[in-house]
């Protein structure tokens, strides 16, 4: 199952014609203790590099952007009870949503594991 | 009888032996005083008034309160002492230095309080007959026209109560504007570098927000700007000087390229304390800035006092502005300029935002400010306010990395971040080591656009030799952080209470007492 990173710090796995976005683990460690998630509600159309859910740390409140093109199946009902999930398993159980794709090409333009390595590791 | 709040001094922040650190029965610690609930200090069975049994109100059918209301019952020495005690275990400006960035906290001139409180704008109600009340609406118009002469603009709306009010108001007036002309601009770009309430205003108005990127040196990306610009912008909103205490130098440019594809200029002049006659935000093409009378005036702020956002706008705003205002007539009386009169007065305006005219209280201290100072005064504010956060910038940028400081001189505050700081420590210790320090925190973890920043701003109203104890304060500190001082993570030690678990307060409050 592969993975994609994006240069706003969202992960997606794939698999198949659904794929689960999150944060990554960088991006968790910059916002600090997580206190508030929002995810989309089911059905919500995104569109790539469109919000698609909030995030809020003791620091700063962030936008979560939508990695590619494509509809809500499910929201990570999870985070809203136990937000901690992010900074404890950010790239795991703190996963943000899950989506069809509409348009899998979009994938192309998106970081693979060392790649997004690379990308942060000169920020 | 036990302590008055165990949760409150813990005897073993004092470290490890002498008298300190023994407890006192009490838990009050001299002129420290702990001090409890309201709810914990008196029983909801007794009362401190006497009231006469109230009479049935059998009128008031499923209306009628059936159970006790659960207030407790204090006397109004008791009722006192609660509140004053809490106020000393809190800061304030005229304890000592607040040096909030991005929100100013300066001191409040006594003499603006001493015209505030005479009877003739003290005692005025707003429904008052206006020919009995000539002498407020004076002081409204008065206030107005200093506020039009300072920045070189066309109109002002003086009825927003506060700032992000006031952005709301010139937001609105450009909506207004657009629709007036048939257009349908759906776009509002807003800079890295402006307030945080600037998006959240043009999302509230209905807009779109496009963020435009800031250059490496803290300013907005002119080209960046200009390459977004087209028919569907309806305008930007810049905050100048900016969060990085930068004053934008290409703002004439920004503003006529925004002009030249048909969009408005909104300023958020929250900064305006740092410009204040030197430069007029009218000659740089702004078509609507609000000005917090607290950050540039001097008026109350921060449970001090409530805010007052008066919004000057261009000639081709003005006519949108909103009613009520005070207008002066030719013979010398004035008239408030309401529903009923604007039909032939203001007929484009958008509509009213307040239920009255504005924060008199606030005009009356603005005006005293301003005419005690006079023009030559005002234009030394900015000097010095400048100066002083130069000063800052300068006598700490060997201590803590300043990612703008060869961007020139900064304006009215100082930008820091958290880059070399020892491994594990963070903004927040140095922030929680303040404290300890007896100050104010300076804004943290803002702007977003500097890693860890701290945002210093001193004002105009501070002594050399306060500046100088509160550098050699944030300078120690500083210089515990990048050794790693363990003792630093914990603070602060010294405070009413130790440090917070901030996450847990966020994540689980508790907003309400139960027995």
């Amino acid at each position: 199952m592969p993975r994609f990173y994006t240069e706003e710090h969202e992960w997606i796995d794939v698999d198949g014609d659904v794929a689960t976005v999150g944060i990554t683990d960088f991006a968790q460690g910059q916002l600090g203790d997580i206190v508030f998630v929002e995810v989309p509600d089911t059905g919500a159309e995104l569109s790539k590099g469109g919000d698609a859910a909030v995030v809020e740390s003791v620091k700063a409140a962030s936008d979560v952007y939508a990695p590619v093109d494509g509809t809500v199946t499910e929201g990570n009902g999870q985070l809203e009870e136990d937000p901690a999930l992010v900074n404890s398993d950010p790239e795991g159980e703190g996963w943000f949503f899950r989506m069809t794709l509409s348009d899998k090409s979009q994938l192309d333009g998106l970081m693979n594991a060392q790649a997004y390595k690379d990308f942060i590791a000169d920020l | 009888m036990t302590a008055l709040n165990p949760a409150g001094w813990r005897p073993e922040m004092h470290g490890a032996g002498g008298a300190a650190d023994t407890a006192t029965f009490t838990g009050n610690r001299a002129l420290m005083l702990e001090e409890p609930l309201i709810f914990e200090i008196g029983s909801t069975a007794t009362t401190g008034v006497d009231f006469d049994e109230a009479a049935p109100a059998a009128d008031l059918g499923a209306l009628m309160r059936r159970d006790p209301i659960g207030l407790p019952g204090l006397s109004e020495s008791e009722t006192v002492r609660h509140y004053t005690r809490l106020s000393r275990q809190n800061y304030a400006i005229d304890l000592g230095l607040f040096p909030l960035g991005s929100c100013t906290m300066k001191h409040n001139p006594r003499l603006n309080e001493k015209v505030a409180r005479m009877p003739g704008f003290a005692d005025v109600h707003p429904l008052q007959p206006q020919e009995t009340v000539q002498g407020a609406l004076a002081v409204i118009n008065e206030l107005a026209v200093w506020l039009i002469e300072l920045t070189g603009m066309y109109g002002v709306a003086m009825s927003p109560k506060a700032g992000a009010h006031g952005e709301l108001c010139g937001i609105l007036c450009i909506k207004a504007a657009l629709e007036a002309r048939g257009e349908d601009r759906r776009v509002l770009l807003v800079p890295e570098s402006a307030h945080g309430t600037n998006p959240a205003t043009a999302a509230f108005a209905g807009f779109t927000v496009e963020d435009i990127p800031g250059t490496a040196e803290g300013r907005v990306d002119l080209a960046a700007l200009k390459a977004r610009l087209g028919p569907d912008v309806a305008g930007v909103m810049i905050t100048n000087p900016n969060t990085c205490g930068l004053f934008e130098r290409d703002m004439k440019a920004i503003s006529d390229a925004v002009h030249a594809v048909g969009g408005y200029v909104y300023c958020d002049g929250a900064n305006f304390n740092a410009i204040v006659g030197k430069v007029r935000p009218g000659d740089l093409g702004i078509d609507a800035m609000h000005i917090n009378l607290h950050k540039t005036f001097s008026t109350p702020h921060g449970g001090g006092g409530p805010g007052s956002g008066p919004v000057v706008l261009s000639k081709a705003l003005a006519p949108y502005g909103p009613i009520p205002y005070s207008a002066r007539y030719a013979d010398g009386s004035f008239k408030l300029i309401e529903e009923e009169n604007a039909g032939a007065e203001h007929p484009d305006t958008f509509g009213r935002m307040t239920a009255f005219h504005g924060q008199m209280g606030m005009f009356t201290r603005a005006l005293t400010y301003i005419l005690s100072h006079g023009a030559d005064g005002l234009k030394q504010v900015a000097e010095d306010a400048v100066l002083n956060a130069n000063y800052i910038l300068r006598s700490l940028e060997d201590v803590l990395d300043a990612p703008f400081a060869a961007s020139g001189p900064c304006m009215h505050e100082a930008l820091f971040s958290d880059r070399g700081l020892a491994e594990g420590f963070s903004t927040l210790d140095i922030a929680k080591g303040l404290i300890d320090e007896g100050y104010h925190p300076m804004t943290v973890y803002f702007p977003l656009v500097v890693h860890g920043a701290m945002l210093v701003e001193p004002t105009e109203t501070e002594s050399k030799a306060v500046l100088d104890q509160f550098v050699g304060a944030l300078r120690s500190i500083a210089l515990r952080a990048k050794n790693g001082d363990p003792a630093l993570k914990s603070a602060p030690h010294f405070a009413p209470r130790a440090r917070l678990d901030e996450t847990l307060a966020a994540r689980k409050p508790v907003l309400r007492w139960e027995d």
